[in-house]
């Protein structure tokens, strides 16, 4: 669900606030509007077809009208400076996030899927996971945002407003989530066939899960003693797989596609177009055109066994 | 009237011949699928340790349609530069470790059948076989790729533009190389 009504934090809290004075305003300025307007249409006694046409005012500029468009001119403008000084003030709120203690997180958007790595300052204590953002409550993280090819946008409209990825420039996002939760972002400009396909999930969960979690996910892929997920793996390595994923602890190094070393740990597939289950992964893998008419990844010409092998590894790298 | 009708049927033509510039398959041929080759290392043109030698190594079992399709050389561009083509070759194909692919001089052969291959059976010299890396269609995208790098291409169809700055000229803009099949006399690649 995204709801920019229920936010989760801080940020979201402030958009909502913003949304509350802005809807409030107009609809006060459409009503007075409407009602003024039924005013003059029922109340002023109408001209008669015998009547002959008033013309005393003709020349000689009309005092009350004048007065009137006055001063709803002035009110209308009076009503846009405050939208504005509203709209700078909520800015100024979005700035004023304390990062003390931040999360850094690198988000990368791609055509259609995000990319997210985990920075530390200890190198070997950095990961790469993708489409599912996991964050502790409490503490803000500061999003450092990169596109790989067109202009995407970020959008968790429970936790921030949106912010623009564009190729060849970075940009930063502050974010807070106070409640735990899992919340729905989408990007929110248009990038290309599968752009409404392009959703990813912000998990918030307390401090200590979210270090359990990442603890696991800086951990190299399972190792499986299972004769098909042994198959699964030659055959991720031995095709063309392995030529755009990186899975940690085999060979496979490639950055262009999602990085699958715990994808068994993940809800969804292929961007929250899927979810994540055997089947539809095999789906997924076999003809991701299906799905996703326009992705990158290729089909796979493989027989259905070793589909079934390769699923069977994917499966067990929780 | 006759005018018209003249500069009617001229505009349709013209229409008509750009049908197929940007035609892109969505269902790629879901041919008999069979267990691919396995290769044990990234430098050998191979197969599994003990497996009987494949009869004829990785040739195309699809025919190339891809050569005036402003997609697949785009697409092929891409790939060029994802599964690492530029390290040896260099961006826009000047040639590094890698023999140039944008001169005359082919050690291999220049037509698309001798560039598939090149790049699914692998070279000696370094080339590593993509040949059950790469999935065929992508392999004959990155065949009108290179193709487009030495000017054999419809310049109409040819990239334009890149994502990065790129120091050479775009591909649609290069002059056509007439293919010479020879060793590079570079003393580089010709050991």
């Amino acid at each position: 669900m995204m709801d920019i009504l229920s936010p989760a934090g801080p940020q979201a809290a402030h958009i909502r606030e913003l949304w509350h004075v802005t809807v409030l305003l107009c609809t006060l300025v459409f009503a007075g509007v409407l009602s003024v307007l039924a005013y003059v249409l029922w109340k002023r006694p109408r001209a008669g077809e015998a009547d002959t046409p008033d013309l005393a005012a003709r020349g000689a500029p009309e005092a009350g009208p004048r007065r009137r468009v006055s001063a709803a001119v002035a009110a209308s403008v009076l009503g846009l400076l405050f939208l504005i000084v509203a709209s700078v003030v909520t800015d100024r709120a979005l700035a004023h996030l304390s990062l003390k203690d931040a999360l850094h997180v690198e988000v990368t958007a791609n055509q259609w899927w995000w990319e997210a790595r985990y920075d530390d300052p200890q190198a070997s204590r950095v990961f790469t996971t993708a489409n599912e953002l996991h964050i502790p409550v409490g503490r803000p993280v500061i999003f450092t945002l990169r596109s790989n090819d067109v202009i995407h946008s970020l959008w968790v409209p429970q936790l921030a407003g949106k912010k623009d990825l564009i190729p060849g420039r970075t940009a930063t996002l502050h974010v807070r989530a106070d409640q735990a939760g899992s919340y729905r972002g989408q990007c929110a400009e248009f990038c290309g066939f599968q752009h409404a396909f392009m959703a990813f999930t912000v998990v918030a969960k307390p401090p200590a899960e979210y270090e359990a979690w990442a603890e696991h996910q800086r951990q190299p892929a399972a190792e499986s003693g299972d004769a098909r997920a042994v198959r699964g793996r030659e055959l991720f390595l031995g095709t063309s797989c392995v030529m755009c994923h990186a899975v940690q602890g085999t060979s496979a190094s490639a950055r262009r596609g999602p990085d699958l070393t715990h994808l068994a740990s993940r809800e969804t597939l292929a961007a929250g177009t899927l979810p994540n289950k055997p089947d539809a992964l095999k789906q997924w893998i076999r003809n991701p055109q299906q799905f996703k008419p326009g992705v990158n990844m290729p089909a796979t010409n493989l027989p259905d066994s070793d589909l079934d092998a390769l699923v069977a590894w994917l499966g067990s790298l929780q | 009237m006759k005018k018209l009708a003249l500069a009617l049927a001229v505009a349709l033509v013209l229409a008509l011949a750009a049908c197929e510039r940007e035609k892109r398959d969505f269902e790629p041929p879901q041919g008999n699928a069979t267990a691919p080759t396995q290769r044990n290392s990234t430098i050998q043109p191979g197969q599994a340790i003990g497996a009987a030698p494949p009869s004829a190594p990785a040739m195309p079992t699809t025919a190339y349609t891809v050569e005036n399709n402003a997609f697949a050389l785009s697409q092929g561009k891409r790939l060029y530069r994802w599964y690492n083509c530029a390290a040896c070759h260099a961006p826009g194909g000047g040639g590094d470790w890698g023999p140039p692919l944008s001169d005359a001089t082919w050690i291999y052969g220049a037509e698309p059948q001798n560039i598939f291959l090149s790049i699914a059976q692998g070279r000696p010299n370094g080339m590593p076989s993509f040949g059950s890396h790469i999935p065929e269609d992508q392999i004959w995208q990155l065949v009108a790729y290179v193709r487009s790098l030495s000017g054999q291409v419809r310049a109409d169809a040819a990239p334009s533009r890149a994502d990065a700055i790129s120091a050479n000229k775009p591909e649609n803009r290069r002059e056509k190389e007439t293919p010479v099949i020879r060793l590079p006399n570079d003393g580089a690649h010709n050991k």
